[in-house]
């Protein structure tokens, strides 16, 4: 543990916190720009927060401390995940807490509680979304789970520092059939798990077509604006675990000193801005899926994961 | 790729936006950012065609801050078209008590505003101040979205 | 699907006195037998037990007594779990209509479950295992007026006698090539037997504990029995007696027989995985509180086996290192599974006792009726669906990582078997997260389906308080697995082919020659802190600007107010999955439309039903009772009353006999 590293750690956080509703306004604005509109400019999303902070708090008859307490669980294990994820440095301190497969424990959990929190309020909508969100949570488990498996190959460790460093060692691995399998099946899942299109479409604003949206219906206020904070986290997080995953240049050591720490976070706006931007623009081009056609794509997405396993074992460097 | 060589020949379709309106009185907590739910109380949905166009790319209103949102609980603005018929008049008042304060209540249309000349009618309560007393009012049969946007942006000033 | 009234709790009270103290003895009892159990438990654990022989107590044979860290792991498990369900079952039984004869026998079944790891010889194994299957059997009985208990019993019955069977064969043939009956003498020689009959003993042993164990396709019996049991006998089954099916195939197929060729490992693995997919995708659709738990624990036995037969896969291979860390990922699984289990089945027996409903679809706003129950039967769903921060997690993730740190180029199977197997656990812990969300969700929050969940009261502080000691068990272990370390360090010492590089289980969990390492303990403070985090943030950030909250109706689109039936219900809710399992689940879906008289295009109602059966039963086991049937049909023509015909039947038998014995 060193110095550097708890100041990177620190810092990756904040600039999760504080960065990821920008992320959200770029991405719409791609997709305004695309579509021929002028867009509200990527800082919407911090007008937006700011304004919910200051609404008034209606909490419906019949709810329990399950839907006062899931936004603020919801934020918190996403705050963690920030924490444990290298976006910024390598040498957090907090990396051996948690791997790969606690990070994606982790999101499953947050999901649960937003789950819950929507069968709290018993309302029609609330049951769709808790329904069809715990249908795509559970398919996307072996999907992920197995891509996470393949990149876990290459480094030996589920860990994710140890992963982005072997990456960092050799970048040419990930140009094998076996990252180009997994990097296609991990997009499918990052889509699936921040409820982008093809799999839920976050701008709806028909109640019979949502997933996501429909569990926060009951939402206002200040609650609303950490359940719309934690979900730009969650969007935060996975597209930058993606980017350093493949692409780990620039992202801070155990040895960096501030600029590289100021480096660190440099880099990983500019290649999460390019990858959201990729998917923002990718979404303009495809319609949302009928709910029962998700969980073939999400097998498309294990198959291919499955694809990436065994081609790092067959066609991958012989170790040991 | 027909819709890329389309996105690539229009390039931005917006109009400019024009000069940002005088700041009406109207409190909805915030400048910049205003999300409206639409409530139905008995149009004829002729000001629903312009509302649609108002988030069409010509007029974006996004532009402005301006976002349709699935719950009055995440509104700050009802935005109410049609007279109010007997049908709908508790469903109109639940939607405005389901909204957090401070809230606004944008009447769109003649119907909403003052009956449209359908006042009298057998389903038919009045205009929406028979129910709750409306913030903005918008005229017009049906509104051209251009005076629904500008409507909308002296709520925030923006 | 409903289960109406399983226990009859308005009983006279003019009997009310006797029964409250029978109800009472029968707990004490139980817990008593329990402590002592745990007390067996740490002595075996820490220096080993006997052996004890006690050469009355069984006939010719005598009982001897032995056991070493594998047996007090046990001894620990179904110990304490006892002891919570004694102290529950005084206040759960206080009011009941159990019988004399059922209390009586939950102190012989723990007994009697404490006897299986204490076995020093096959003799006394046998005898404790048919003691402990009797035993449950006239537990589960307690309610035997109704057709569904009898019916459940019967199930139970056949499959449990049918495993004693093949355990019996099993152990006459290991003791007949052995020549010995001391589980410790077997153990030494079963490595000089010849591998046919080491092929017979494993699939035979391995059949009889899997039956107990709840694997598929031996698992009938589970979502029949559990349900049906009294809820404390439920947790004693599938908390501590599954377990002595895993037990089994340690100590028999792990330990005495040492091992055997790669295709053992392949069986066991997929036995586990067939086993945890079915479970787990029958509970995510399971309506009935009950029924969803004890498919649940087919699942996570499924797991358990599954991380067993790894073991044994990797060992084959040579990942020596990895095989004891899928052995320990079997073992902390066991015990998680036990504290957790037991937990749900008690709060599933709390639900019971205050609305006399299992049926999901008819509950419901438990949450404010039922606040500490709620807030127990969450810690244990969170544990039971594999999720960081709950029981199952610790269990999982080793058994992940044993699986894929297999290095490239070990082996072709290998690299065949792990991605499925990784898939097969993902999904696994996909779908328990469905269906432990749902059996919380449907079952505690939201408002109530039914008047009988309307009128729920709390339940005494006499049940809730042994439930809160299992619940602080499974925190422990959810963030603290290091408690489990010293135990779980002797066993895979006394195990063959696993050398003394063992995962740590500190404050860090860390793999010997992998760089992997979590930390279950930091996480939970680190969530813990980030929430609280985020409440101030939320009580600082615009609290200026912000009208007072208030309190408002659902939002219902304006509709008017929302009945308690607009609510999804468990049936509703497990709708897609059933629809995506459709070709696994087979259900039976009827959907009725009735028109209005004038016009058929007007709908009057519309009438959904469905029903999930258990398709193992309905196409397996039904044709085999159905061959069965007809064969015993044809014998009965034989046994037409007449003394003459059997007479001459029996001279036929004798001349036969005596001309094959010659």
């Amino acid at each position: 543990m060193t110095l550097s590293g708890a100041a990177g750690a620190v810092v990756q956080v904040a600039a999760v916190a504080a960065g990821s509703p920008m992320l959200v306004g770029w991405m719409r604005q791609v997709r305004a720009r695309l579509e021929g509109r002028a867009g509200a400019g990527a800082l919407q999303p911090y007008r937006e927060l700011r304004k919910l902070a200051g609404k008034q708090d209606v909490t419906p008859e019949g709810t329990t401390a399950v839907f006062s307490l899931a936004p603020a669980l919801v934020a918190g294990v996403m705050l963690v995940c920030a924490a444990v994820v290298p976006t910024v440095t390598v040498a957090s301190p907090l990396d051996s807490i948690a791997d790969l497969f606690v990070v994606v424990g982790l999101l499953l959990v947050a999901t649960v509680a937003l789950v819950l929190a929507a069968l709290d309020t018993g309302t029609p909508f609330g049951g769709i979304g808790a329904s069809r969100e715990t249908t795509i949570a559970a398919l996307v488990e072996p999907a992920i789970l197995v891509a996470v498996y393949s990149l876990s190959i290459r480094a030996s460790s589920s860990n994710l520092a140890a992963i982005v460093r072997a990456t960092e060692r050799r970048p040419g691995d990930v140009l094998t059939p076996a990252g180009a399998l997994a990097f296609a099946a991990l997009v499918v899942v990052i889509v699936a798990e921040t409820g982008r299109l093809p799999v839920d479409n976050p701008a709806t604003h028909l109640e019979l077509t949502m997933v996501h949206e429909a569990m926060v219906l009951e939402y206002s206020g200040s609650r609303l604006a950490i359940l719309e904070w934690a979900a730009a986290m969650r969007l935060a997080v996975l597209v930058g675990l993606l980017a350093n995953l493949y692409l780990p240049a620039g992202v801070a050591g155990p040895r960096s000193g501030p600029v590289g720490i100021v480096l660190g976070v440099l880099a990983i706006a500019a290649k999460v801005a390019v990858l959201a931007g990729a998917l923002a623009a990718a979404e303009v081009f495809v319609a949302k899926l009928r709910l029962f056609r998700v969980p073939e794509l999400l097998a498309g997405s294990y198959l291919l994961g499955l694809l990436a396993v065994t081609a790092a074992y067959f066609l991958g460097p012989r170790r040991a | 790729m027909g819709l890329l060589s389309t996105i690539l020949r229009l390039g931005r379709i917006a109009e400019p936006a024009a000069a940002p309106p005088v700041r009406s009185h109207v409190d909805v907590g915030s400048r910049t950012s205003l999300h409206v739910r639409h409530v139905d109380a008995g149009s004829c949905n002729g000001c629903e065609v312009e509302l649609s166009g108002c988030f069409s790319p010509v007029y974006d209103a996004e532009q402005y801050g301006i976002r349709l949102v699935a719950s009055p609980r995440h509104a700050d603005a009802l935005l109410v078209t049609g007279v109010v018929t007997r049908n709908l008049s508790d469903a109109l008042l639940a939607t405005v008590e389901a909204t957090p304060r401070p809230r606004a209540v944008v009447a769109v249309g003649d119907c909403a505003c003052d009956g449209g000349g359908l006042l009298g009618a057998y389903g038919v309560l009045g205009p929406v101040r028979a129910v709750v007393a409306p913030d903005v009012e918008i005229p017009g049969c049906p509104p051209h979205p251009s005076a629904i946007i500008a409507a909308l942006r002296s709520v925030t000033g923006r | 699907m409903s289960a109406g009234a399983p226990d009859a709790r308005d009983a006279p009270a003019t009997s009310g006195r006797r029964h409250e103290r029978a109800a009472l003895a029968a707990g004490i009892a139980t817990s008593l037998l329990g402590a002592a159990g745990v007390a067996l438990g740490v002595v075996a654990v820490a220096s080993g037990v006997g052996p004890v022989r006690v050469g009355g107590a069984l006939p010719l044979a005598g009982v001897t007594l032995a056991a070493g860290a594998t047996g007090g792991l046990f001894l620990l498990l179904t110990g304490a779990v006892a002891v919570a369900v004694g102290a529950y079952s005084a206040g759960y039984e206080r009011h009941g209509s159990t019988g004399p004869a059922q209390l009586a026998a939950v102190p012989f079944f723990v007994a009697a479950m404490l006897l299986v790891p204490l076995a020093g010889s096959a003799t006394t194994f046998l005898a404790a295992w048919e003691l402990m299957a009797l035993a449950s059997l006239v537990a589960i009985l307690a309610d035997h007026a109704r057709a569904a208990v009898r019916d459940a019993a019967r199930w139970y019955a056949v499959m449990t006698h049918l495993g004693f069977v093949a355990i019996l064969l099993a152990f006459v043939v290991l003791g007949a090539a052995g020549h010995a009956d001391a589980l410790a003498v077997l153990e030494r020689r079963a490595g000089s037997l010849s591998s046919s009959s080491r092929d017979v003993v494993f699939l035979l042993s391995f059949l009889g504990f899997g039956a107990k164990a709840g694997l598929v396709p031996l698992h009938v019996w589970l979502p029949r029995a559990h349900p049906e049991a009294p809820s404390p006998v439920s947790a004693l089954m599938s908390a501590a007696m599954v377990a002595t099916g895993v037990y089994g195939i340690v100590r028999i197929d792990v330990e005495v027989l040492g091992g055997g060729p790669r295709w053992w490992a392949l069986v066991v693995v997929l036995a586990g995985a067939t086993s945890a997919l079915f479970g787990v995708i029958q509970a995510s659709v399971s309506t009935d509180l009950k029924r969803l738990l004890a498919y649940s624990t087919t699942e996570n036995m499924g797991l358990v086996t599954l991380a067993l037969g790894s073991s044994m896969l990797l060992a084959d291979y040579g990942e020596r290192s990895l095989a004891t860390v899928a052995l320990v990922a079997a073992l902390v699984h066991v015990v998680a599974h036990a504290a957790f289990k037991s937990l749900a089945f008690l709060g599933a027996g709390a639900v019971l006792f205050a609305t006399g409903l299992r049926d999901l679809d008819l509950l419901g706003g438990l949450a404010t009726r039922m606040p500490a129950t709620t807030g127990l039967f969450f810690v244990a769903a969170l544990g039971a669906s594999g999720l960081p921060l709950g029981a199952g997690f610790v269990g999982e993730w080793l058994l992940v990582q044993s699986l894929i740190h297999s290095r490239p180029g070990t082996g072709t199977l290998l690299a065949l078997v792990m991605p499925v197997a990784v898939g097969v656990v993902a999904l696994t812990t996909g779908l328990g997260v469905a269906a432990m969300v749902k059996a919380s969700g449907i079952a505690f929050l939201a408002r109530p389906r039914s008047a009988e969940a309307a009128r729920a009261h709390e339940v005494p502080a006499a049940m809730v308080a042994p439930m809160a000691t299992l619940a602080a068990a499974s925190a422990v272990l959810a963030v603290a697995p290091s408690a489990l370390a010293p135990a779980l360090g002797r066993l895979a010492r006394e195990l063959p082919g696993h050398p003394g590089s063992f995962p740590q289980l500190g404050l860090l969990l860390r793999l010997p020659g992998v760089a992997g390492s979590v930390s279950p303990g930091l996480l939970a403070v680190g969530v813990v802190a980030a929430s609280g985090g985020v409440v101030a943030l939320r009580a600082l950030v615009g609290r200026s600007r912000r009208p007072r909250g208030t309190r408002a109706p659902l939002w219902s689109g304006g509709a008017g107010a929302l009945t308690e039936r607009m609510q999804y219900t468990a049936t509703s809710f497990a709708e897609p999955l059933q629809r995506v399992f459709d070709d696994v689940l087979r259900p039976d879906v009827d959907v009725e439309v009735g028109h209005v008289e004038e016009s058929r295009y007007l709908v009057e109602r519309v009438r959904y039903r469905s029903r999930i059966g258990d398709v193992v039963e309905e196409r397996v086991f039904s044709r085999v009772l159905d061959g069965v049937h007809a064969w015993a049909s044809l014998v009965r023509r034989v046994h037409n009353g007449s003394v003459h015909r059997y007479l001459a039947i029996g001279a036929l038998a004798l001349v036969a006999a005596v001309a094959v014995a010659r």
